[in-house]
Formats: C-alpha cells, structure tokens, sequence
C-alpha cells in the first residue's frame, strides 16, 4: 500500500488527463465530427440598435452547398421561448427586475453589435459564411447607448421598453439608518470613486457546438463547451422549449476553459440543436474568436462611489457604496446575481464593520450581455475595499498593514451586517506569511536602491475574502435563485473492483480527474489509475450543477464522500455477512475488511465480487450490486481568504511596469492536490494581472462599434507580462463540509488587482489610477502628478 | 481543388482541398489530426504551431499548398515508439497544462525553442513564447517545464 | 476566405507572367499579414501567387561596403545571419523583434516592405539605413518608396527582388511595442553612415514610417543621447488609439531615439 500513499490526499499527484492532451488526444467539441454534419454560420448585427424592417433571404438558398436559413420568425413560429435569466433580483421597492425579451435570434431589434439576425445552414463553414454575405437586411438605425456613466440619463437611447431609464433593477443591501449613524459619529470619510474595467473572457477554446437530431427516437444531442450541462438541458428543455428534457442529451466533452463564460445558454447551441432536427442533420458551429469577442458574455464593468467612515483610532465604522452595474443588452443566464448577491454580500472584506449600506442600479446598454467571469462579483467588492482600505490608510497617516491589522475580524463565526455569516478564518496568519515571503522590511532598501536606477518602485496590498462554494440551495433560493446549487455524486464499484465516480461537477482545466480520483483512492484504498472520473454527459450523469463559483471541491467532492460513505457502509454489510461477523465488528482500512480482534480479513474486490455475485445473501437485507448515489447541499458558503503583496518596478520615462514581485498567501483549508491548487492561484493571478494592466473591453461611444475585438487590440496577458509567483499557504478548515476544503478556484482573480493598482499609486505617490493601468496611462499620471518644474 | 501531398510525421499524405485550405484546417479535417487547434482569427495565440520543415509555425497562417512538399510534425507527432518527448513529460512533470487547449502549440514551441537556444533561462522563455496564449496558467508552470525539458535535453 | 486560384511558380519570370495575366492577383510571400488579411474576408484576389519558396529571393550576400537581402528571406535568417550580425547588428536585432518566432520563420522582408504596415519595424531600417529597394522594373531609393500607411512606390505587376543596406558606422533600434499587437507602437532607427544621420520613426505616424530631420541635424552635430533628449516631435499627424494617445507617441519617440543613441554607442 506504499505506493498509494503518494497518491491520497494532499499529495501533488500529475495529473492523469495529461496523457491524452499533451499527445493531442483530447476531444474539444470542435474535434467531434458526427457522421453527414453540415455547419452553421449566424450573421450579427453591424449595428449597436437598430429596427430590422426586413429581412431578403432568397439569394442565400441559391449559394452554393446551402440547406437552409433561420431567422428570428422561424424559432417565433416554432414557439420557442427566449433565453433566460435564472436569477430574480428585486429592487428596493420590492419590485421584481425589468426584463426585456431575449430571443434566440433577432425578431424585430438588435441591440449590440454581434447580436444574432439568422443562421445559415450548409454543407461548409466558408459556404455558410459567403452565403450570410447574401442576406439583405434592411436596418433602419437607431442612437445607442454604450456608456455606463450615461445610460440612466434622461433622454439616453432605451434598450427595452420594459425597463425606463434603462434600469433593470436598484438593488440594496445593509442597514441605511445605521450606516448613516456611524458616518455621522466618524472622525474622517474617506471617499473613492472607482471603475471596475469591462474584461472579454477569451478561453483559449472558443464556444461551440454540435446540434444533431434522431429521426427515430425524436432525440436530440448537443455536443457543447459547456462548465454546466446539465443546466443547459434544463434551460433549453424547460425555458426554450426544444426539446423535453428526457428527449435531450447534452455532452460537454473536453472543454478548453470557462472562467465563468461557458456556463451561460447562449443563442449559438440552442438555434444548432433546434435547427439540426429543420435540416435533418447535424449543425456544427465553432466561433471564430471575433465571435467570442462580440458574443461571449463579458465580465465586470462597474462604476462606484464609495465611503469609509473612520474613527480617530483609524478603526472602520461604516461603508456605504453606490455601484453602477452593466449589464449588457440582455440578461444572460446568471447576469442579475454577480452585481448584488455575489458582490454586496463580500462588502465586509476581512474587516469587522459594523455598518454597510450598498445600492446597485443595474443597467442595460447596447453591449454584449455581461455576466460572471472567474470571480463574478467578488473581484469588484474586493477591489472597492482593498482600495478604499489602502487608501484610508494612506490618509490616516498608518501603514497599510497596521489599518488592516485594526479592522480584522478575530472572533469565529462572524455575522456581518451584508448576510454572509464567516466560519472559520486568521487574517493575521495569512498577512504575516505574505509579509515575510515578500520581504516587506526590505522594501525600503530595494525602493532606495531602484530610485538610484532611475525607477520608481512601490508596494501593495490586498488582504481578501470570497464566499464559494455556492452554495445552500435554500440561500440562494430565497435571494431569488432559480436553481439550488448542491451536487450530486454516484459513485459505481464494479466487480472486479475499479470505480467510476459519475459527478455533477465539470472540468474544464481543473483537474477533477485527478483530485476526485485522489479522494476515492484514500478513502477505498484503491490507485487512482483503477478510479474513473465521469462527468459531462447528462445520459451518464444524474442531473449535476456544474462547475463554477469554486465550487467543485467543497460542494462536488463533499457528494463523492457522502456517496463513499453509503458504498462503505453497505460493503461493510456484505463483508460482515461474508465473514459470518457482526457489521459492528468489521473495519475497512486501506482497502480491506478486517473483522475486529480476530484475523479474518478480506480484500476489497473480493468482496465488490461478492456484491455482484450475490451467492447466499440475505436478499432481504443486501441487495445485490454496490452502487451509491449521493446530494450533498451545504450549509453555508466556503471563505477562502488570504493576502497577495504586490510590487512593483515604474520606468518614469516611459510608464512601463514591471512586477518586481508578486506574493500571493491562501487559506483554501484542506488542500487535496497541492499541485493544481497552486495552478489555480497561478492562472487566477494572472487574469488579475491583465485586468490590472492589461486588459480592457472597449465600445466606441459614438458609433456602438466593439472596439477591441481581436488580439490586436485587447491586451491578454502574456508569459512577459507575468513573473514568477510567489506562494503560501496557511490554514483553517471550513467546518461546514465533510473534507474542510474551501475553493481555490477564483481566489488569484479576485485578490489581485487591488494589491497591483496599491502598489502601483505607492510607487507614484498618486491616489488612483484607472485599470488597466497602461503604461499610457502610467506616464500620463506621471505627468498629471508631477509639478511642471521636474516635468521640464 | 487541388491535392496537395505532403509528409506528416512521417507518414506521406494527400489530399484533395480547395485552394483556400489552411494547413491547420488540412491537419485537422482532411488528415484527421485534431490535436493542433484554432483559438485566434489574427495567427497571435499559438495553438495552432506545429513545424515545417523543422520550424515552428503558425498553420493558422499558411495556406495548405504552401507546405506541399514539405515535412511536417504536429504534437501527434512528438512521441516515439510510445516514448514521450521530453518536452512532453516537463508539461506533466510540472503541472504546465490545465485546460490543454493551447498545450500542443505550447509544446511545439517549446521543441522548437528547444532547438534553437539551448541555453535557456526564465526570461528568454518568456520572450520566446510571446505568440502563444494561455489563459489558464499564468505561465508560472510552462516556463518551469520548458527551462525542466531543456535541461534534461542539454 | 474567397475563393482564389493559388499557383507557385518556380520561377521570378513566372511570377512575373503570372501576375500579369491575372484579373486581381496578390503575391504571397511569407503570408503572415496577407493569410490573416484573407481570413477576415477583407481581400478578395482572384490569384494568390507564391513567391515565398523561391530559391533565387532568398539570399544574404556582402557585396563591398552593403549587405544584400532577398526579398523572400524570412526574418528568422536575417535575424541571425553571421554576416548581418557582422555588419549591421541593429539590423539583426530588428528583425529578431518583428512578431514571435514562428512568425519569424515564415514572414519575409519583401513582404513586410510591400506591405508598408505603418507599425512595421523594416521600414524603419529603410529608411534609416538609405536603403535600396530593388524591383522588377528598378531600384528605388527608400526616401522615394514609402508612401505613406499600406502605401508604396510599386506599380502593378512590380515584385521586390532585393534590399540593399550599405554598412552604417553606427545604427540601433529600439522598439516600444503595442501591448495588444506587439507591433511597433513607436519603433526609433537611427543610423550614422557615409549617406549622413538619419532618425526613422516606425509605429507612431498616421502616413507612415518618417524620418525627423531636427534629430538628425542635433546628431550629426553632436552624436549622443543628450542631442536629441530635449527635441519633441509634434504630436499632430501622429496615431492616437486606445493604446496611446498622440502625445504619448510623440514623447515616446524621444525616449527611443535617445535610448537608440546610447544603444548604438
């Protein structure tokens, strides 16, 4: 059993999907040919608004390889249902969101350019493409609104009639009166205004699918790059309504990363698979990354105002923020929950404040819809305090470690006055560590020595918080969910005694295949190589909730062990009754069944053999077979918590930034592969580093136009772009699951951004700066900040 | 359409496509080779690298019919005998994948960079992989395996 | 992609008939601008001819005080070639800078100058370098060839052969890159030679690659970082993007060429 100890619990074990991706052996949706498959191409809107008065079709049937042409009337003669928000947000007078429809392709308005006018069918990709060229629509323009800043204005462009002012909703959260009292007794306010940069998601893998149709059965099978499949059938059986969902396979194969932008039902799969029974055939389509770029939800975008109110001590005594949240031109499938219910309930950060007030109007534009990306919500309440935090800090004369220090919460659990009720946590623990790997009492020296160079150099901060897991099915439920957020697990022994765990959960980079493996292996005493990880394939797998929100470790893995738990517990019995002993008196320990106080003992496959044999068995008290099925709810979110410590080097001269350091102390509890933990943190760093300097979603004010639409213009970060980073770990359970864990998943994204912008206004001795902070951007700071003297 | 024959990992192969046909596309669809992958329209983010006539390029950028004639390995092509490439083992070795979408072309440049310098330390790697994307890694793990792998093969 | 005709002649004579028989033609040399070009659907030649494997464009010769480059050279093997490295390093790291290594093995020098991208980095050397461009038809003189953004001297039916750079006795470039493109958002060559002083500016022009002639008269005067520290070139008829507004090119334009000084020694 040596050996298996290295690949349990805790251990770095490589991961077993390698083989086949490092070979070029995976199946990404678009490496799937299904026999006959003809492809789709949709034709977009060039406009951000306009009317469609008409639309002439005939010259496309007559192209070349052509089958067939949709539009928005033929899904409306079918009676399809448009594309939903899942989650019901009410303002503050009690008044459910206003929703605009949101139909799969275009009936009678566009509203952002790449919104979807008609699907051409043929027998090629080029083909299709050249015969959209054909289609006459007749748009008869309309002024648009792309400006978060002015969207709510009086006479600003509408998007929908059904929201006024283009608000869908003005959401609260807090206590207002007691927030008001505490800004009346502070002895300093501290105010920022700040913007949260719209990013463009850009997975490596663009979205796709196949949409294919049995004649025979009347079933329908969706190959799709999906982080959720199972919520897509349930979407597009019960919402859309194409297909019932028993008719309805939904298969997410290997799939290229999501960050969030792979979990929504977007128009693409759902006019494939509907139109694949039209045509007879399979529909295949594959964005071309202009298409990610136009039509894959974004994420962020936000503009705030907040306050600190402080006492003399420097000790918070109240918040309040006042956010506007895009939205996009329509809601996408969890778009109405990142801006209030995943975002004001992590206002609180690590601090122990007594009084928070947030309000958070959220507004349709003529924009691509915006929904979670790797974070959702929680990277902008980060943002916002660590920002704040730092820079009450600064004006109150205390070092930014020490303000921090005051305001930490100590005491276990902690109510704060934004919902979440924190269960475990040592803020002190994780700042220490982070301070002492970044060499914080060097600074001084390193800043003192880069100024002799010419350079500026400087230090940030951000001790953060996230809830993941998400989450209690009653929780969300009541805050306007549609869906509860557990997850199920099966876990199948065969005869001759391998596995195979069938999970809700999805990956998509994150290495379930392995760490599930890893836990089954410790807890059956079996090699992982013996232990198949099926997931994505709603006729595999019951119904699952996917992979998003960090939550596949503390919610996923804690319905394998309650499932390991049925399957111990009824392998037990048959080993009792095997060995003629009370099931009191056996003990399963690395992979055996040992009768207590005597040397009767079997092996584990010989008694997942006897389950199927079932020779001599008491029928009425075991069954025959050795198959569990679990729903793990929880009971309370995971708060992963931690410290980055930023810092970075400034070349005057030119505004080029270089990250000097980048620190990054984690409390992810009970770590099950410390080796893709540590990938995770690396890769959520980086896509906080692109959000701090590089990236930005742009649209054109005037003409609606997106103008960062390519890898020309929008910034991904680059392997120059980052360093090395630098990590540690510290830790406290999560008491609230079976295996302690909390997630790791989102936490690089969402801790690092304020760190870098801190470390970039100390470098400077400026109070904020915009991201990305470009070096444009930089430099132009520099300047405004300079005193025209030293500028000459 | 025209054929177009060329050798792929070793193999003669050929196929009749139109003129249009990019060598990525020749790979994947004509010839079944689906490891090499799209991820861009603009040739910036790499997943589609494989190397003709022993360079590393870009098959999202060339056109079928340019490679006729030519020697082409894709990451179908790296392993030996069922030995892995060194290069190959690194990536695992060293947790430089995630979601493995951009991993064949990562892997096909780091052979080719491989090749080319020898010597290789952090920040050359970073330079050298300025036209593969990865958005899963931040990196940290791929410059750690390349600089691992090249070691091994010094 | 349209629909084209590919043909690859053997020869710069077929090439030549080739193109001027065709309805619409396009050379294809490396094809690292004109394949994405064509991906995009915003070119629709009815031939593509491919140039990019032909022996007699891709060579490297010193010919007394010059260093001779075909057209169909990639910037790979300009970048390191032993014999521009020798005499020209600035050169060499210029075309080791031009896209990423893989772009490097395909796209060509011909290419890049017939294209005259206005964030190209060869025009830059062009210019810097009083270089030659040898056609079909001519030689032409880089002050004479660029013509402004995607603009150029060549005729219909005209293929570089060559580009001729006379040995400078002292050269350098320095690029500041877009940070999403990686193109030149501003690129300084500066050059000393028996031609004079010349300072080339790539990446920042709305017409193109162009020279700063009060730079080139502080250095021809006084050879050093210092000559050109304080000199701003105006921000007018500069590009101005999200990346970089107009005056930060500008300003741009006299860090690099301060910074190509002191690298040029």
């Amino acid at each position: 059993m040596s050996d298996l100890s290295e690949q349990g619990v805790g251990k770095p074990v490589r991961r077993k999907e390698d083989f086949r991706f490092i070979t070029g052996n995976g199946h990404y949706t678009d490496d799937i040919s299904r026999p006959h498959q003809t492809h789709g191409y949709f034709l977009r809107s060039p406009h951000a608004h306009a009317k469609i008065r008409s639309i002439d079709t005939k010259a496309v049937l007559a192209a070349p390889g052509v089958l067939a042409i949709f539009t928005g009337k033929d899904i409306a003669a079918d009676k399809l249902g448009g594309l939903i928000c899942g989650w019901t947000v009410h303002s503050k007078d009690g008044s459910a969101m206003k929703v605009g429809p949101h139909p799969v392709l275009a009936l009678d308005t566009v509203r952002y350019v790449g919104d979807h006018v008609a699907l051409v069918v043929a027998e090629t990709h080029e083909e299709a493409k050249s015969a959209a060229e054909l289609i006459e629509v007749d748009y008869e323009e309309l002024p648009a609104i792309v400006s978060l800043a002015d969207c709510e204005k009086p006479g600003a462009p509408q998007v929908h009639p059904e929201a006024p002012h283009n608000i869908c909703f003005e959401w609260e959260l807090g206590n207002k009166a007691e927030t008001e009292a505490a800004f009346a007794r502070a002895t300093k306010v501290v105010k920022i205004d700040l913007v949260n940069n719209r990013l463009i998601p850009n997975a490596m893998e663009p979205r796709a699918a196949i949409g294919e149709y049995d004649k025979g059965t009347g079933g329908y099978t969706l190959h799709t790059t999906s982080q959720n499949p199972h919520v897509a059938r349930l979407v597009l059986s019960a919402f859309v309504g194409v297909a019932p969902e028993h008719k309805l396979r939904v298969i997410a194969p290997d799939v290229g990363g999501g960050f969030g932008s792979k979990i929504f039902i977007y128009a693409e799969e759902t006019a494939c698979v509907w139109a694949a029974a039209k045509v007879g055939r399979p529909i295949k389509w594959t964005a071309e990354r202009s298409e990610s770029f136009m039509s894959d939800a974004h994420g962020r975008d936000h503009l705030s105002h907040a306050e600190l109110a402080l006492d003399a001590n420097g000790k918070i005594l109240g918040l309040r923020v006042k956010t506007i949240a895009n939205l996009g031109a329509y809601l996408s499938t969890f778009s109405a929950a990142v801006p209030t219910y995943l975002y004001g309930t992590l206002l609180s950060g690590q601090y122990d404040i007594p009084a928070i007030y947030v309000e958070v109007d959220g507004v349709y534009t003529h924009t691509a819809p915006v929904d979670a990306y790797r974070g959702a919500g929680r990277p902008e309440a980060t943002f916002l305090i660590e920002r704040i935090v730092e820079t009450a800090a600064r004006e109150t004369g205390l070092d930014p470690a020490e303000f921090r220090r005051r305001n930490f919460i100590r005491a276990f659990p902690h109510q704060t006055p934004v919902i979440m009720n924190y269960d475990a946590g040592n803020y002190d623990a994780s700042l220490d560590k982070a301070m002492e790997i970044a060499d914080v009492k060097g600074f001084a020296v390193r800043k003192a020595e880069a100024a002799r160079r010419g350079k500026l150099r400087g230090l940030g901060y951000s001790t953060y918080i996230e809830a993941c897991g998400i989450a209690p099915s009653a929780a969300v439920g009541s805050l306007g969910a549609g869906v509860g957020l557990w997850e199920s697990a099966e876990v199948r022994v065969n005869p001759t005694g391998n596995v195979e765990v069938l999970t809700g959960s999805h990956s998509h980079g994150q290495g379930h295949e392995t760490t599930f493996a890893q836990l089954v292996s410790s807890r059956l005493g079996i090699p992982i190589d013996q232990i198949e990880i099926v997931h994505g394939d709603t006729d595999k797998v019951q119904f699952g909730m996917g992979t998003y929100g960090s939550r596949s470790g503390a919610v996923g893995m804690s319905a394998i062990v309650k499932a390991l738990d049925k399957v111990e517990a009824k392998a037990k019995k048959i080993a009792a009754h095997l060995m003629e002993a009370a099931v009191e008196d056996v003990v399963f320990q690395e992979g055996r069944f040992t009768v207590q106080g005597t040397d009767k003992s079997l092996a584990w496959a010989e008694v997942t053999l006897a389950a199927y044999t079932a020779h001599g068995f008491p029928s009425s008290e075991i069954e025959p077979g050795l198959k569990e099925t679990s729903f793990y709810d929880p009971s309370n979110f995971t708060f992963p918590a931690g410290c980055h410590i930023c810092e970075v080097e400034i070349d005057p001269e030119t505004g080029v930034l270089d990250i000097a350091n980048f620190v990054a102390v984690d409390d992810f509890g009970t770590i099950i592969n410390p080796m893709i933990v540590e990938g995770q943190v690396h890769g959520g760093i980086a896509q906080g580093v692109g959000q701090a300097l590089l990236e930005l979603g742009v649209y054109d004010n005037d003409s609606g136009q997106l103008v960062t639409g390519s890898f020309m213009d929008y910034c991904m970060p680059r392997a120059d772009n980052v360093p090395s980073f630098r990590l540690g770990f510290t830790k406290t359970e999560c008491p609230s699951n079976p295996l302690g864990m909390k997630g790791c998943g989102e936490a690089g994204a969402i801790a690092s951004p304020p760190a870098i912008i801190n470390a970039i206004t100390d470098a400077l001795g400026i109070r904020d700066i915009e991201m990305p902070a470009t070096p444009a951007r930089i430099w132009k700071a520099i300047q405004s900040s300079r005193p025209r003297a030293a500028a000459e | 359409m025209t054929v177009v024959s060329m050798t792929v990992n070793g193999k003669s192969v050929s196929a009749d496509v139109e003129a249009r046909t990019l060598l990525v596309h020749y790979i994947r669809e004509a010839l079944g080779l689906t490891g090499t992958h799209v991820g861009c329209d603009t040739s910036q983010c790499g997943a589609c690298v494989v190397h003709v006539n022993g360079r590393a390029v870009k098959s999202c950028a060339m056109l079928a019919g340019q490679a006729e004639g030519a020697e082409v390995v894709t990451v179908e092509g790296l392993a030996r005998d069922g030995e892995l490439h060194p290069v190959q083992k690194a990536f695992r070795e060293h947790h430089g994948l995630q979601c493995g979408f951009c991993t064949p072309g990562m892997i096909m440049t780091a052979v080719d960079m491989i090749r080319r310098k020898p010597q290789l330390d952090e920040q050359t790697v970073r330079d050298e992989l300025e036209g593969n994307i990865c958005r899963c890694t931040g990196y940290h793990n791929i410059v750690k395996a390349i600089l691992a792998a090249s070691e091994e093969m010094r | 992609m349209y629909q084209f005709n590919y043909v690859r002649p053997k020869s710069l004579a077929d090439a030549e008939a080739l193109l001027a028989k065709a309805d619409d033609p396009k050379l294809l040399a490396g094809g690292q601008t004109l394949i994405p070009t064509l991906k995009q659907r915003l070119a629709m030649p009815s031939d593509v001819i491919d140039i990019g494997s032909l022996k007699e464009l891709a060579f490297i010769k010193v010919e007394g005080e010059a260093i001779m480059i075909g057209a169909g050279t990639k910037h790979f093997d300009v970048a390191n070639s032993p014999d521009v490295k020798k005499h020209i390093p600035a050169l060499a790291e210029l075309a080791g800078m031009i896209g990423d290594p893989a772009v490097r093995h395909m796209g060509t020098i011909g290419g890049s100058i017939a294209n005259n991208d206005p964030a190209a980095d060869y025009p830059a050397a062009c210019l810097a370098l009083d270089a030659k461009i040898h056609t079909t038809k001519r030689l032409i003189a880089a002050d004479e060839y660029f013509k402004g953004m995607f603009e150029t001297a060549l005729t219909d039916g005209e293929i570089i052969k060559e580009v001729t750079f006379p040995h400078p006795e002292k050269a350098a470039y320095m690029k500041f890159p877009n940070p999403a493109s990686r193109y030149a958002m501003v690129g300084v060559f500066v050059a000393k030679g028996p031609w004079g002083v010349r300072v080339a500016v790539t990446g920042a022009g709305q017409n193109g690659v162009f020279r700063v002639k009060e730079m080139e008269n502080a250095l021809a005067k006084n050879w050093s970082p210092d000559a050109v520290a304080s000199i701003k070139v105006p921000a007018d008829g500069l590009l101005s993007d999200l990346h970089g507004s107009a005056e930060y090119r500008a300003h741009l334009v006299t860090v690099m060429a301060k910074r190509a000084v002191a690298a040029a020694g």
